[in-house]
């Protein structure tokens, strides 16, 4: 995958910012491969819009995570898959 | 089920993403008539149901449960690929699929449908949910979509019934049941393929409308304060507050009229039938043991109806977020909190609400520990002890003691169970990855006619367990309490004489270490069926007349006399852990489908139960109670 110089991993994406997908990619984290699939599946696909909806209290996890038009939550091992690319406000 | 015409009925598949009101069709499609079982072999629910269309053809509607993708990772997703791609044992292919789809999130449903097309059977979309994407701003030109997909598509709106109308003509018109099994060649997709997909869906998308993302919307906003890190966990907090307070207040009644509807027909039928052995049976095996049970019917109901409610509002997903952290770190689910909740009124429903968890794995751990929920059956057995034992006084200004205990055994429950989570996670395998990736699902008020339906399913499976399993445990416990008869001119209670009073006499050896004299020893045995049976055996034991409360208020003197504290205490400790409810077990072992978990989760419960009462026998005999 192409790293930009802007991309970030979406867990230090800002609550409420808006981003787009970058990559989603098991390969560099300790996940299992079928977690990067499953992903893919759920929607998590370069090019489309992202924004974090909440987090949890204790270590800011898990993390409720708006993907299209559709939500769901990711504990920090699967987050840590997805790097995403800031939108300019 | 009505009788099968001479052809055989075609078959349908509802296919669809999680939470795109699939369910909620299935349910308009059919009705009332669902029959909900098990697949062979698994644990996955199999909804299927039948359809009269105008025209006269029975249609056989399978509701496949709900996937992302063909390509499956999790068991309910392996289930509705096998039965598509017609592998399944026991499972015909269908005839014709039903892609069901959520027209305010097309974006991630139009996937599936591309999967499906790829798999060649007969299909027809319906574009569901059109009601509140109108409502949103988003028009989908329907006769575009299905030039474009190649493909007939529906408009829908899960709750009411023109669109069903259409899509039963659309049935109707098309389904020809296919001689042949439909050969499927199928390519596992890559993420290439899925981007790929996902090209031709915003390219779609494009074209015929809907292609928008919403800024904040009404979920949004309620998501704001609900997962909320500091106001979240007290809206859960108060709202399992309510819930469990109406398990136990509003079925109060309800289940004193059971009690009592049961109490009155056995007396009944004791006035009518004449002495003998089948009169004996009646009454004391079959209708007070099935009784017994039947008593948590109203429970059942009203925790169900709970569960539903937060299940279809999409509120069970954002509590499962909350607790994800607490229950991840001893290796539970989230979503494991509600099963765990119902085991408080009793562990049945309980390990029955274990089918919302998903992850095979999650679901085992969760059915594991629920019978350490202080289930109701266990509060006549504890009221019984601490009313006799535990002075009427107050310690730390107005706290009552007898109250105080009460918890305490409640807690050490749920501590145990937490401790025993812990373990089994540290024993798994691959338990380090544990996926979450839970839909939250948008929030929406919940349709009387989806929870009419879901209650009466549950209320079904219950009555079937009590007609089935539970009859035939009360039935053998009977026997064993019964037989043989005391010999003429015996002065003991019968049951010292039967088979359970043998048990019991060579179970106070065993016992006798934990301080449980043989009255205990033979009252646990037909405590087995139901712990609170132990209450009313007791007092057979110690040969009294008198039943149900007044059996309690006339034992607490008589066991304050015979037993020891160390002894009373003991037997609190037994029953904070022992597996004292054969129709828990039962359960088990249809849910999981195996013997295996059953015999480990009564091992291991015994083993704990023996641990706590010796060692809470033995420190109390050494501070000298």
């Amino acid at each position: 995958m192409v790293k930009t110089a802007t991309d970030i991993p979406l867990m230090d994406l800002a609550p409420g910012a808006s981003a787009r997908v970058v990559s989603v990619s098991s390969e560099d984290s300790k996940a299992p491969a079928e977690v990067g699939r499953r992903l893919a599946e759920l929607g998590f696909l370069p090019g489309e819009a992202v924004r974090i909806v909440a987090r949890g209290l204790l270590a800011r996890a898990p993390i409720a995570v708006r993907i299209g038009t559709g939500t769901f939550a990711l504990r920090l091992f699967e987050a840590a898959c997805i790097r995403v690319c800031p939108e300019p406000l | 089920m009505d009788a099968a015409p001479s052809a055989p009925s075609p078959l349908i598949a509802l296919v669809g993403n999680p939470n795109c009101g699939k369910t909620a069709l299935f349910n308009l499609l059919t009705g009332s008539r669902q029959k909900v079982a098990n697949y062979a072999g698994v644990t996955v629910e199999r909804k299927e149901g039948s359809l009269l269309t105008p025209s006269g053809l029975r249609i056989r509607i399978l509701d496949l449960p709900g996937a992302y993708s063909l390509d499956p990772l999790t068991p309910d997703e392996q289930v509705t690929a096998d039965v598509l791609f017609g592998r399944r044992a026991g499972e015909t292919q269908p005839d014709f699929v039903v892609c069901v789809t959520d027209a305010t999130n097309l974006r991630q449903n139009l996937r599936l449908v591309l999967s499906l097309k790829r798999l060649g059977l007969p299909m027809v979309v319906a574009l569901n949910m059109t009601d509140i994407a109108r409502r949103k701003g988003i028009v989908i030109d329907a006769d575009r979509l299905a030039a474009e997909l190649g493909v007939p598509v529906v408009e829908t709106v899960g709750v009411k019934t023109a669109g069903v109308k259409a899509l039963v003509k659309v049935l109707n018109s098309s389904i020809i049941p296919k001689s042949t099994q439909h050969a499927v060649a199928w390519q596992p997709v890559t993420g290439a393929d899925i981007q790929h997909d996902q090209a031709e869906v915003r390219r779609i998308l494009g074209v015929v409308g809907g292609d928008r993302l919403d800024g904040i919307t009404f979920s949004d906003r309620v998501d704001s304060v609900v997962l909320n890190p500091v106001l979240g966990p007290i809206i859960l907090a108060v709202i399992l507050f309510l819930v469990f307070q109406a398990v136990f207040a509003w079925a109060q009644v309800p289940m004193d009229e059971i009690k009592l509807g049961v109490a009155d027909f056995g007396d009944w039928l004791g006035g009518v039938l004449p002495a003998s052995l089948l009169k004996d049976l009646l009454i004391n095996g079959i209708i007070a043991g099935t009784g017994s049970v039947l008593v948590f019917l109203p429970q059942i109901i009203i925790l169900f109806f709970f569960i539903l409610v937060l299940e279809e509002s999409g509120y069970l997903p954002r509590a499962a977020f909350l607790l994800d952290r607490v229950m991840g770190s001893v290796g539970l689910s989230g979503r494991a909190f509600i099963p765990l909740l119902s085991s408080f009124a009793c562990a049945i429903p309980g390990i029955m609400a274990t089918r919302t968890i998903q992850n095979p794995r999650d679901r085992l751990a969760t059915i594991m520990i629920a019978p350490l929920m202080t289930c109701s059956a266990r509060l006549p057995v504890y009221a019984l002890i601490i009313g006799a034992f535990i002075p009427q006084r107050s310690v730390w200004g107005g706290l009552q003691l007898q109250g105080l205990v009460l918890f305490a055994l409640y807690l050490l429950g749920v501590v145990s169970a937490m401790g025993v989570a812990f373990v089994l996670k540290r024993s798994g395998s691959s338990a380090n990855f544990q996926a979450l990736m839970l839909e939250l699902p948008v929030y929406h008020w919940p349709n009387l006619r989806n929870l009419g339906i879901g209650l009466w399913q549950r209320v079904e499976i219950f009555l079937s367990r009590v007609g089935t399993i539970i009859l035939t445990l009360m039935v053998i416990l009977w026997a064993l309490s019964s037989f043989p008869a005391p010999p003429p001119g015996a002065t003991g209670p019968a049951i010292q004489y039967s088979i359970a009073g043998h048990i019991g006499a060579w179970l106070a050896v065993i016992f006798k270490p934990i301080g449980f004299n043989w009255q205990i020893s033979i009252a646990l045995v037909p405590g087995l069926a139901a712990r609170e049976v132990a209450v009313g055996a007791l007092g057979t034991v110690y040969a009294l007349s008198a039943t149900g409360n007044d059996m309690s208020a006339a034992l607490t003197p008589l066991i304050t006399e015979s037993w020891s504290l160390p002894t009373a205490l003991s037997l609190l400790a037994w029953y904070v852990f022992a597996p004292q409810c054969l129709s828990t077990l039962a359960t088990v072992k249809r849910e999981t489908n195996s013997w295996r978990y059953p015999l480990i989760m009564a091992g291991y419960m015994f083993g704990l139960a023996y641990l706590a009462s010796f060692i809470t026998y033995r420190a109390a005999l050494a501070l000298g109670g």
